[in-house]
C-alpha cells in the first residue's frame, strides 16, 4: 500500500472514529440529562400491551397485543400505500412525461398542465383536499351507495367482498347494516385520499424525470437510428430508451423515496401509517425520544433498501445497454 | 512527517467531542429565582381549547387554565400580566416542560401514573374534573354509547382518549374502529362530515364544539355516559420541590378563597375579616407566604388578579361563557363537588 493510500485510509478510520465518539457522547448527554431529571428511558415500553387501537391494519391487531406489534402494524400500514403508490406513479408518471414529448398539440398541453398544476401545489393541501371532497361527496355508511352486489361505497370507504368469513365461507360480503357496511375488505377514505394524493402528486416529478432523461440522449442518435433504417418505436426502445434509463433511474430512485417519506403526512387525515401509531405511543408512554429514534431508524432502513434495489437496477440496465 | 499535516484534522476530530462536554448535565436550578430574574413567568398552554386557554379577537390570552398562570404570576411576581404564554400540542407539551422550555404546563393535562412517575414530572392540585364523553348525530336515534357496534369513531390523537376509548369498548364487548386525525380541525370536520359515527374527547369540549363548530347543533347531540375520568392539573418539572409547592398552594388559594367568599371585588375589605381563616389567607393574620418563599400578600394578589376559583370557572367556562357548563364535579366539596382545598395554616 502506498504512503498516500495509507494517509487517506488512516484519515478515514479516524474521521469515522471522532463521528462515532460524538454521536456516542450526545447519546450519553442526553441519556445523562434525562436520568438527572428522573425521566424513565429505554425500550422496555415495546413489550408492554399498546391499549389503543388502531382504526385499520393488515396485521391481525387487537389493543392487548405488545406496542412492538402496533408499531409493526403501521409499518405495514405505510408499505401497503407506498408501494402500490409506487408503481402507479411511475406508470402514470412515464406516460405523462411521454405525453410530454409527444408531437400532438394538445396532448403535450394536457400533459404540461397536469405537470405544472400538482407540482406545484403541496401535498399536505392535496390529501386536504382528496380526503374532504371524497368525504364531503359520499353518502353516510348507514345509508351507503351500491356499485354493484356486495360493493358498497360511503363515507367509511369502499367495501368489496374478500376471501375468508365466518364459518368457513370461501368469500366475506359485505352486507348494508344499521349503522354501517359490515363484512368484507374495506379501503377506507384515508387510504385511497392518501394512494390517491401521493400517486398524482409524484407522477408529476416522474413524468419530468421521464422527459429530462430523454432529451438528455443526443439528437444525434435518433437520427442515426432513423438512419440506419430503424422505424421510430424501433428506435426508441432500441436506442433512445436503453441510454435514457441510464440518466433517469437515479433521479427517479430520489422520487421514490420522496414517496415512502411523504407518506408520513397520513397523520393529516386520519391514516394510521407508522408515524401516526408512533405519535399515539409518543403520548401514551412519554418515550419521546425512543420512538423519534426509532422512525427514523425504519425510514432510514427503508430508504436505504430503496435505494440498494434501484443501485442494482442501474448495473442491470447499464449491462443492458451496452449489450444491446 | 506526512501525518503531521493531519494533525489538526486530528485534533478537531478528538476535540470536537470534548467540546460538547460543558454543555452536558444542564442544572435543574431553582425554578422560582429563574423566574424572579427573568421577570416573567413561562406558561405552556393549548394551541386553542376554548375555555381553558385560546387568544380572544383582541389578541389575549383567556381561559381556566391561562388564569391559573395569571394568579400564579401575581403570587410570585406581584404582576399577572408577567407570562409568557408558550402554545404547545399534545406531542410537544412534556418535552417543553422537561426541557425548561417552560416553567409551567398549565393546558388540560390529564393526571395518570406514567405522566406523574416516569416522565420526571409532578401534576400539582387538580383544576377541573373533566371525563370522555361522545357527541353523535340525533339522526342515528342513539340513546346510549354501549349502541356504537361497529361504529367508527373520530378521534384527535395524542391525548388519552384514544386509550379510554378502547378500554371502554373492550370492557363492553363491543367492536368500534377508530379514526386518528393529528389535528383538531381536520377531525372535526370529518365528523361533520359524516366520516364517523360519533366523536369523543372531553365532556367539556364537546360541549363547545356542539354549539359552535356544528352547523346545526340542535342535529347532534352528547351522550350521556361519560367513560373515564380526567382530572386536569398544572405540571411542573419534578426536583424542585419548592416551585412544586408554591403552583400547588396558588391553585388551593383560589379554592379557599371561594369556600370563604373572597371575591376579587371584596378582597380588600376582606383583608379585615375577624375570621381567622381568611386571615391567614390574605396575610392580615399570619404570614402564610413566608413557608413558600413568597410575601405575605401572596394570595390576596392572586384572587385580586382573578377572582376565586368560582369567578374563574363562571367567567371561563361556566355561566358566563359560551360553555355554559355546569360545576358538577366541580363545585366546592361542601356543594357536592370534589374542590377541596387542605387547610391554609
Amino acid at each position: 500500500m502506498s504512503g498516500r493510500r495509507l494517509r487517506s485510509l488512516g484519515l478515514q478510520v479516524l474521521l469515522a472514529a471522532g463521528l462515532g465518539l460524538l454521536l456516542w457522547q450526545l447519546v450519553g448527554i442526553t441519556a445523562a440529562n434525562m436520568h438527572e431529571r428522573g425521566i424513565q428511558s429505554g425500550f422496555g415500553f415495546l413489550r408492554e400491551p399498546a391499549g389503543f387501537a388502531i382504526g385499520e391494519s393488515l396485521l391481525p391487531f387487537d389493543s392487548a397485543d405488545s406496542t412492538w406489534w402496533a408499531l409493526m402494524a403501521g409499518l405495514v400500514n405505510t408499505l401497503r400505500v407506498a408501494l402500490p403508490a409506487i408503481v402507479i406513479s411511475t406508470v402514470l408518471g412515464t406516460a405523462i412525461g411521454l405525453g410530454r414529448l409527444s408531437p400532438n398539440l394538445l396532448l403535450r398541453g394536457l400533459c404540461k398542465g397536469y405537470v405544472e398544476t400538482l407540482r406545484n401545489v403541496p401535498l399536505l393541501l392535496q390529501l386536504l383536499a382528496w380526503y374532504f371532497v371524497v368525504t364531503d361527496l359520499l353518502p353516510a355508511a348507514s345509508a351507503a351507495l351500491k356499485i354493484a352486489p356486495h360493493l358498497f361505497l360511503s363515507k367509511s370507504g369502499l367495501s368489496l367482498p374478500w376471501f375468508g368469513g365466518e364459518g368457513g365461507a370461501w368469500f366475506d360480503l359485505p352486507v348494508q347494516g344499521a349503522m354501517a357496511v359490515t363484512g368484507g375488505a374495506v379501503l377506507t377514505p384515508e387510504y385511497i385520499a392518501l394512494l390517491f394524493g401521493l400517486s398524482l402528486y409524484t407522477a408529476s416529478y416522474v413524468a419530468e424525470t421521464v422527459r429530462a432523461g430523454i432529451q438528455a440522449v443526443p439528437r444525434g442518435q435518433r437520427d442515426a437510428a432513423l438512419a440506419l433504417g430503424m422505424s421510430r418505436v424501433q428506435g426508441f426502445r432500441l436506442v433512445l430508451l436503453p441510454q435514457a434509463l441510464r440518466s433517469i433511474i437515479p433521479p427517479l430512485t430520489n422520487q421514490h423515496l420522496s414517496l415512502t417519506k411523504n407518506s408520513s403526512l397520513a397523520v393529516a387525515i386520519g391514516y394510521p401509517d407508522l408515524v401516526s401509531i408512533a405519535d399515539t405511543t409518543l403520548n401514551q408512554t412519554g418515550r419521546a425520544a425512543e420512538c423519534i429514534a426509532l422512525i427514523m431508524a425504519v425510514y432510514l432502513v427503508i430508504s436505504l433498501f430503496t435505494a440498494g434495489t434501484s443501485a442494482w437496477l442501474e448495473r442491470r440496465t447499464g449491462h443492458w445497454a451496452q449489450r444491446s | 512527517m506526512r501525518l503531521a499535516k493531519s494533525a489538526p484534522w486530528l485534533r478537531a476530530a478528538v476535540l470536537l467531542p470534548a467540546l460538547l462536554l460543558p454543555f452536558g448535565l444542564a442544572h435543574a436550578g431553582k425554578t422560582l429565582d429563574q423566574i424572579r430574574q427573568r421577570s416573567q413567568l413561562s406558561c405552556g398552554v393549548s394551541t386553542g381549547v376554548i375555555g381553558f386557554s385560546s387568544v380572544d379577537s383582541q389578541g389575549n390570552w383567556r381561559g381556566l387554565d391561562v388564569d391559573v398562570c395569571r394568579a400564579i404570576a401575581a403570587a410570585v411576581l406581584h404582576d399577572p400580566d408577567k407570562v409568557k404564554y408558550v402554545p404547545l400540542n399534545s406531542q410537544q407539551r412534556f418535552t417543553a416542560l422537561q426541557s425548561g422550555e417552560v416553567d409551567i404546563l398549565s393546558r388540560d393535562t390529564t393526571w395518570t401514573l406514567t405522566r406523574d412517575a416516569s416522565m420526571g414530572l409532578s401534576f400539582t392540585a387538580v383544576t377541573y374534573y373533566d371525563g370522555q364523553g361522545f357527541l353523535v348525530p340525533k339522526k342515528l336515534r342513539l340513546t346510549s354509547a354501549k349502541q356504537l357496534k361497529n361504529a367508527e369513531i373520530c378521534v384527535q390523537s395524542g391525548t388519552t382518549t384514544e386509550k379510554n376509548l378502547n378500554d371502554y369498548f373492550k370492557a363492553q364487548g363491543v367492536r368500534i374502529k377508530p379514526v386518528v386525525f393529528e389535528k383538531f380541525e381536520s377531525a372535526i370536520k370529518a365528523f361533520f362530515s359524516g366520516r364517523c359515527q360519533a366523536y369523543t374527547t372531553d365532556a367539556s369540549a364537546l360541549a363547545f364544539i356542539r354549539s359552535k363548530e356544528a352547523a346545526k347543533p340542535d342535529d347532534y347531540q352528547v351522550l350521556p355516559e361519560l367513560i373515564s375520568k380526567e382530572p386536569l392539573a398544572p405540571v411542573v418539572r419534578r426536583g424542585d420541590d419548592e416551585w412544586f409547592a408554591i403552583v400547588k398552594w396558588v391553585v388551593f388559594a383560589l379554592i379557599e378563597a371561594e369556600e370563604y367568599g373572597v371575591t376579587r371585588k371584596n378582597v380588600e375589605t376582606m383583608k379585615a375579616s375577624p375570621n381567622p381563616a381568611i386571615g391567614r389567607l390574605l396575610g392580615s393574620a399570619e404570614d402564610s407566604g413566608k413557608p413558600l418563599g413568597l410575601d405575605r400578600d401572596w394570595a390576596a394578589r392572586a384572587v385580586g388578579a382573578v377572582g376565586n376559583y368560582g369567578e374563574i370557572f363562571q367567567r371561563n367556562v361556566g355561566a358566563d361563557s359560551p360553555l355554559k357548563l355546569a360545576r358538577g364535579l366541580n363545585a366546592l366539596w361542601n356543594k357536592g363537588g370534589l374542590m377541596y382545598a387542605p387547610p391554609i395554616r
